[in-house]
Order: C-alpha cells, then structure tokens, then sequence
C-alpha cells in the first residue's frame, strides 16, 4: 500500500468500526434521528400554525432549516462518542498499528456522513408525509442533497475540532448544545429572519446555517417570489456562499483537528 | 542484532516531573525482561516511549532494529502492544475487534477474518466471539486486548501491566498464556508491580523507581543482592512485640520490618541459623511466649522493598508494614 491508498483503507476501517458502533448504541441513534423528527412535528403542527410565510406553506419552508439542523445534532453525537474514544485506551491501540495516522479522522468523519446520510433520508420521508415538496427539477434535487452533505462533511471536521480540544464528554456536550442552538436559532432556518430586530439580524444573515438553508431552499425550491430575501450577499448567493462556507471550514478545520488529534493523543 | 530492544539514556519529562531519568537498558531477542516498580515509577511511560506513543525528551531508543522516532512505522508493524487498560472497542464483538486490527496490520480482509478466528479459537473465546465486548467479563477483555497483540504474529510484544485489576484465577489463566507465547521465542517486555509475576514470567528483573533503573538481574540475582537469609517472628502479645523487636535488632543486618496487625517481625541476618537460636534464647530468658520462628530466602519483595524503599503492592494491601 502506498501513501495515498492507506489512509484511504485505513479510513474505511475506522469508519465501519464507528458505524457499527452507532448502530449499537440505540440511545446515540435515537437522539440523532429522533430530535429532528420531534423538531419537524412540533413546528410543523405547533409552530406553523401561528407562523405565516408570505406565499408559501410554512412547513415548505420549514424543511430545509430542518435539514440543516439534523446535521447539527448528528454531528453532536460523533462528537460525544469522539470524546468518548478519547477517554479509553483504543487511540493508544490505533497508534502503535502500523496504520495512516489520517486514517483515525478520515474515518471518523466518513462514518459522521453516512450517518448524516441516513438521518437526511429519514428527515426527506418524514418531511414528504407532513407536506414538503421538491418544486424543481431533479438535477437540482440532487445539488440540494449534495450540497447538505458537503456541509455535513465539512461541519464534521468543525466537531471533531472542538472534540479533540475539550476531551472530555462532559465539557464537550455542554459546549456543544451552548453553540448549536444560537446557530439553529439565530438564522433564517425556523423563521423569516427579516423578522428579526437588527443586531439579530445580521447576525442571522451572515450566520452559515442561514446560506446552507437558504441554499437547499433555491435548489428544492421551497421559495416564494412573495417573499423577500435579505440583502446580505451570501443569502443572495446561497449556493456559491454555501460552497465558499464549505471550503473554507475544510482548509481551516481539516489542519486544526489534524494537529488537535495529535497532541491529544500523545500526552 | 542480537537485541531486540535497546534504551539509551531514555529522558521524558512532563512539566516538572521527570518520568524517565536516563533509563538505559537492552533486551536479548527471545528473552523476557520485566519492569518492575510502583506506581509512578515510570514503567509505563518506557512502554509508551518504546511502542512510539511518546516521543522521548531525550536519549534513544530502538525496537527490533527501528529507530523510535526515525522508523516508527516500520517499527510499529514488528511490535504488538497490550496495554494497561484492555484497548479493545466495547460496542464491537470479540472478533470484529481483532479483525479491525488485522486491516489496520494491512492484513488484507481474508487473512484479517482467518486470523481472528485463530486467536479467538486460540484465547478460548469462540463462543463469545461475535457478542459485543461490552459483556465480556474482565479476564475475557484482557484476553482479547492480548489477542489483538498477537494479530500480526509481531516479534517483540509490549505487555503493560497485563493482569492489573484480575482475580487471582483469571490471573493465574493469563500467565499461562504468556508463558506458552515467551516458549514459542517472542520477546517480550513486561511491566508489573507484582513481585510473583516478574518471578513467574520474566527472565530478566529490572527494578524501576522514579525512571531510573535500580537493579537489574534474575529473580535469584535480585534476591542475592539484598543478601542473607531472613528471621521472620510472631509473637502471641501485642505487649511483647517491642521487647522481641529490640531482640531481633541486635542481629539485624538491616531495616526491621513490623507489623501489628498480625504480631510479625521480620530481619535480614548475616549468620542465619546462628542468629535464630540466639534470638529464640534471648526471648525465652525475656519470657516472650513466640508462637512462630523461621528462617526463609529473601523474596522478591524483599529485594523491592530494599531497594526502593517502599512496599509492593499486590501482595497483601492488608499488611501495611512498618519500617523502623
């Protein structure tokens, strides 16, 4: 095996080791696929009733934002079982293996998409039985659900940043719910966020979750001319934004938790 | 290339603490070294250093040839690492665990499959072998972390701690199957803070406290060193343990050790069979009733405690003695 290959084999190790570990751990699967679930009954039936978008359903609109934030909670649970990892003796294992040291993170993050993948399919089906729609053609469906994984990806490297700096369970789930529900919140994923009184606002605007969802929402065409969008440049070109966002959590985080990995596991 | 480890002048530091002081030491091929010492003494950071976990802070150090730091990866393909704590993966079975770490050996799929089955069949684990670690009992752990040493067949094998936290049966299991792997010419290097497992499964002894090797030698060796033959006494009175003590002292060749609890006195004497009788007439002059009297060998622990100064653990944590 050659350089290239091995953190590629050795990646896919990883991965079906961590995919098999979620799948036996009902709890961890549970709340990564149920928390969505619950989110889209609650704003679909609570919510939407007192919300009104201009032109369009509410639960039309509501779906992507869900979307996006299914891949917020599911990179919780990776996280957790990161820090988790962290705690017992198996890195130490990893490390005296003559394995591609990338290989730990590259499987780590390939397992977190698969099961991003998963959650999407779940959250799509749930989604199509409460009254969402994909309004344009199926090339741009397929961005749609392309474009969410990237992100996916991408966020994935962003959670094991913050796994490997806090090592601790405990710290990493405080942190993480700390961080995740402004993100979810302070954006345009649940509501219209023009709504929003200014210094909320452009927080919203500028907020990645704001571009991903608006984004999905122009490739799936949960839009409505009635409608406006907000002035901010990357909600005007979400899907560029969104791959710029993309990129640019990739080139910072990929090198972070790369070093991040090291020095947590050679203490 | 007779050595299959060599350690020069190992130095790890950790903030103020110094782990490793300039260890040095080799390890013939084939052959058995134990470290022994308490907690702390820096056993276990040798075994990190050696398995490329830790870069050392200075000296060097080689494993079957390679270089710690220059080769770790050709280092890491000839060496299998047991460690403290069983570092096997709870939510995957016995044998998808050793299967994993057959891929990651670069195996191949097949010969990974094929060896898992071996070792499994091998440990005595067959029939737990596709049920999650996680209801594995304590001993069936540490026999499938061992196992997952031995994947790739590698030629110098790192046991830190093997049996650490086992009942004495599980133990005792254990040490036979280290025993028959030692037989069949892995060379192995062992960490323990127990004196009857150095003595039961090492060639070599090297006695370690505060990263400094201290001795060095068999366990006869060892016991040589420390010299002479003990007097070990039991009293029947609390009351007369002070008047049979100040007895004992006068033909000490070192320390005596007491222990209240259990009305024990035990002294390194140069002339032993002399010394008791002295001793056994002097306390019946005294009129000290002395229920037991025996002259032994020095153990292990006696060499430890000795040398290190503090008592082992792992034999009786009951006997809290009392050096005077």
């Amino acid at each position: 095996m050659n350089a290239l290959t091995m953190p590629i084999a050795d990646g896919w190790t990883i991965a079906r080791r961590n995919t098999r570990k979620i799948r036996r751990s009902p709890d961890l699967l549970g709340s990564a696929i149920m928390f969505p679930i619950v989110f889209v009954l609650m704003f679909a039936y609570v919510f939407g009733s007192v919300i009104d978008v201009p032109g369009m359903s509410y639960r039309e609109f509501l779906l992507p934002g869900i979307f996006v934030q299914a891949v917020l909670v599911s990179a919780q649970v990776t996280g957790y079982t990161l820090t988790l990892d962290l705690q017992k003796g198996i890195f130490d294992r990893f490390r005296s293996l003559p394995m591609a040291p990338s290989g730990v993170l590259i499987g780590q993050t390939v397992s977190d998409l698969l099961m991003n993948l998963a959650s999407l399919v779940v959250m799509a089906v749930m989604g199509l039985i409460v009254g969402w729609r994909v309004h344009t053609a199926p090339h741009e469906a397929v961005l749609g659900f392309g474009l969410l994984l990237l992100f996916a990806y991408a966020f994935s490297w962003f959670t094991a940043t913050v796994a490997l700096a806090l090592r601790t369970p405990e710290s990493f789930n405080n942190i993480a719910t700390t961080l995740s529900f402004p993100l979810m919140f302070v954006s345009n994923a649940f509501l219209d966020s023009s709504d929003l009184p200014a210094p909320l606002r452009v927080v919203a605007e500028w907020n990645p979750v704001s571009t991903i969802t608006q984004a999905a929402r122009e490739l799936f065409g949960n839009t409505s001319a009635a409608m406006k969008t907000a002035d901010a440049w990357p909600l005007q070109h979400a899907v560029p934004a969104s791959l710029l966002w993309i990129a640019v959590i990739l080139v910072v985080f990929i090198p972070l938790a790369t070093r991040l990995y090291k020095k947590a596991v050679s203490a | 290339m007779s050595d299959a480890i060599t350690a020069e002048g190992l130095v790890k530091r950790y903030g103020e603490v110094t782990a490793l002081d300039g260890l040095s030491f080799t390890v013939p091929r084939g052959t058995v070294l134990a470290l022994l010492g308490p907690n702390g003494a820096g056993k276990t950071t040798t075994v990190r250093v050696l398995t490329t976990l830790l870069r050392p802070d200075g000296g060097r150090a080689t494993v079957a040839g390679y270089d710690v730091v220059g080769d770790a990866r050709r280092l890491r393909s000839s060496i299998g690492l047991s460690g403290q704590y069983a570092a096997v993966d709870e939510h995957l079975t016995g044998a998808e665990n050793l299967e994993m770490i057959g891929r990651l050996y670069h195996l191949g799929a097949k010969r990974s499959k094929a060896r898992a089955r071996e070792l499994l069949e091998r440990f005595d684990l067959t029939d737990a072998a596709n049920r999650p670690v996680k209801g594995y009992s304590g001993g069936m752990r540490r026999r499938v972390d061992l196992a997952g040493a031995l994947v790739a067949d590698p030629p110098v094998l790192f046991l830190d701690e093997p049996t650490t936290g086992l009942d004495p049966r599980a133990r005792a299991a254990l040490w036979d199957t280290i025993s028959e792997l030692v037989a069949a010419g892995s060379t192995l290097l062992l960490t323990t803070q127990y004196m009857e497992e150095a003595d039961h499964l090492a060639d070599q002894i090297m006695v370690v406290d505060h990263g400094r090797a201290i001795a060095r030698g068999t366990a006869d060796e060892l016991k040589d060193q420390v010299g002479g033959s003990r007097i070990e006494l039991t009293v029947t009175d609390a009351a007369e343990l002070e008047t049979a003590r100040q007895a004992l002292a006068r033909f000490a060749a070192g320390a005596v050790r007491t222990v209240p609890e259990s009305l024990q006195i035990t002294v390194a004497v140069t002339d032993g069979p002399e010394s008791l009788r002295q001793v056994l007439g002097l306390l019946a002059d005294a009129g000290v009733r002395v229920r037991d009297a025996g002259l032994r060998r020095p153990t292990l622990d006696d060499v430890y405690l000795t040398l290190t100064g503090h008592q082992a653990s792992g034999t009786d944590p009951q006997a809290r003695e009392a050096t005077r």
